[in-house]
């Protein structure tokens, strides 16, 4: 098993903490993982990425040109990466952040409305754990119960009680994730 | 954990006396992960930022001078303001650990990675007749595993050495084993494995005296002799490189660091469509592995040199194989990091055509 992952947006909507926290489940499975952010003069609403690799083997290359799977949170995203995906991989888009859907007919695209979800949910923090419960429906490559150990593991002590909200918002990815066309 | 908090940690774990830093993108957490982990309260290590880098590679070299294993960090503008202090360790033969997480070049250039100090590094930067060793990570688990590594070479040849690391594996993570945990070596170990230190003079012995100065040409020379019969053995016997599949590689890529990971995604996919080929990884970049790279140049059809620079290994490779075997370059600057597709590319314009 090896899945090559980008996960594209606005700096400030939780990309690379969302990279993070899938990677972190991941090895508590026992993967090999890699975490590769765009890191530079980035910052809030600028645009971040961050390359995420899961595999039963050693990983190669932290960077890649193509993907199996890309989830995208903004229109400048989409467009970088659309073509990188590899045919009948799988496209992730946020409806909210995209003025030109993706029109490739050789992958999978799905639509989360994370962002209405999120505000409805007055959780607008928990918005990258229900992409990332979306994400994890269409492609489970991790257990819940790992990513809630891998929050557990990666959020500060002092926001622990934050973590049922983001177990509910990653339950309610998984529920709004819709095939398109 | 990142490249860069692994380097940290390890510090602590190997015994280290003193870490001495100043910030610089992309190599900042090395330092910002030590203040959080407040090793003074636990081994006793010592951490300052430096008001320089001039001031931190000093303070290497003072403690070194001590006995005592210290190091700092920096990124290539940083590590470029050190060379002085490098040449006088070198000079002086006192032990230390550099660690530079490249960015590009020249000048202040990007916050970006790139390996364009691979000559900086492997030909000195300061003045004179000198080398450091020089280890190039190409993976998180092995800036830990390094730390340690360099300081037991640093000592065993008192002399600098370096990890020549750059932003991709300082910036990533994965998952790691850390080192075991190893105590700071007391003052009376110091005492016996560094009989050199200028750790105070007892009655029953002569003062030591660390100084790259001597005015004599005759034993400056001398001096020299001794440096270069130094060398000469850490080229026999300190020599580290990896290979994968080369048994059988008709073309060969040699990268280090981070470009060596991207360079075997370039030999997975040129496997998968049928190309042999093989990557040689140096790990020591000096001493350089000169005598495999020769000998697997005998045997293949062309090397490329993936470098993220514009072609700097690609010279101590040509004189490995001194006209043998076709040898080409590929690289790309200031910051920018090829992806495996052009590569690949490269390799068939220049090598397979």
């Amino acid at each position: 098993m090896k899945e090559e992952i980008i996960i594209a947006g606005f700096g400030g909507q939780g990309v690379l903490s969302m990279g993070k926290i899938l990677a972190y489940a991941a090895m508590v499975e026992g993967k090999e993982v890699s975490w590769m952010p765009s890191y530079g003069p980035e910052q809030r609403g600028g645009t971040a990425n961050v390359t995420v690799i899961v595999s039963d083997n050693r990983i190669s290359s932290p960077i890649l040109s193509m993907y199996d799977t890309a989830v995208i949170l903004n229109q400048p995203s989409l467009e970088k990466f659309e073509p990188a995906i590899k045919p009948g991989g799988i496209l992730i888009y946020d409806g909210y952040g995209i003025s030109t859907p993706p029109t490739r007919k050789d992958i999978t695209i799905y639509r989360i409305d994370a962002m209405d979800a999120a505000a409805e949910m007055k959780a607008a923090k928990a918005f990258n754990m229900i992409v990332l419960g979306g994400l994890l429906k269409v492609r489970p490559l991790v257990q819940i119960n790992d990513v809630i150990h891998a929050l557990r593991k990666t959020l500060p002590v002092r926001h622990h009680d934050l973590i049922p909200m983001n177990e509910a918002a990653l339950r309610k990815g998984m529920d709004i994730i819709s095939l398109v066309g | 954990m990142k490249g860069n908090e692994a380097i940290a940690h390890a510090a602590i774990r190997c015994g280290c006396d003193g870490y001495f830093g100043y910030p610089i993108t992309p190599q900042s957490e090395v330092l910002e992960t030590l203040a959080l982990e407040k090793p003074w309260e636990t081994t006793g290590m010592v951490v300052l930022q430096a008001e320089s880098e001039l001031a931190s590679i000093n303070m290497v070299y003072g403690g070194g001078a001590s006995g005592k294993r210290c190091m700092t960090s920096s990124s290539s503008p940083g590590v470029a303001l050190m060379q002085e202090g490098i040449a006088y360790m070198a000079g002086a033969e006192i032990p230390g650990l550099i660690v530079n997480v490249q960015r590009g070049g020249p000048g202040l250039g990007t916050i970006q990675p790139s390996q364009s100090d691979y000559f900086q590094a492997t030909r000195g930067g300061g003045n004179g007749d000198y080398n450091v060793i020089v280890l190039a990570p190409a993976s998180v688990q092995e800036m830990a595993d390094f730390v340690d590594l360099a300081f037991e070479l640093a000592f065993k040849y008192r002399n600098p050495a370096m990890i020549l690391s750059d932003g991709i594996i300082g910036q990533m993570m994965e998952k790691l084993v850390l080192p075991p945990f190893k105590p700071r070596r007391t003052e009376a170990q110091i005492q016996e494995e560094c009989p050199w230190a200028t750790n105070g003079r007892k009655k029953e012995r002569q003062p030591n005296i660390l100084t790259s100065l001597e005015l004599d040409s005759a034993i400056m020379e001398k001096k020299n002799l001794h440096l270069q019969a130094k060398y000469k053995e850490i080229k026999e016997k300190e020599v580290r490189f990896e290979t994968l599949m080369c048994e059988d590689a008709e073309y060969l890529i040699v990268a280090f660091g981070s470009a060596a990971r991207i360079g075997l995604k370039v030999v997975e996919m040129c496997r998968e469509e049928g190309i042999k080929a093989g990557l040689l990884r140096p790990i020591t970049l000096w001493p350089f592995p000169s005598e495999e790279i020769a000998r697997l140049g005998q045997r293949v059809k062309g090397i490329l040199s993936f470098e993220i620079n514009a072609g700097q290994m690609v010279e101590d490779i040509l004189m490995a194989t001194n006209g043998q075997t076709p040898v080409a370059h590929y690289g790309r600057m200031g910051g920018v990091v090829p992806t495996p597709d052009e590569v690949i590319r490269a390799l068939k314009e220049k090598l397979i055509k």
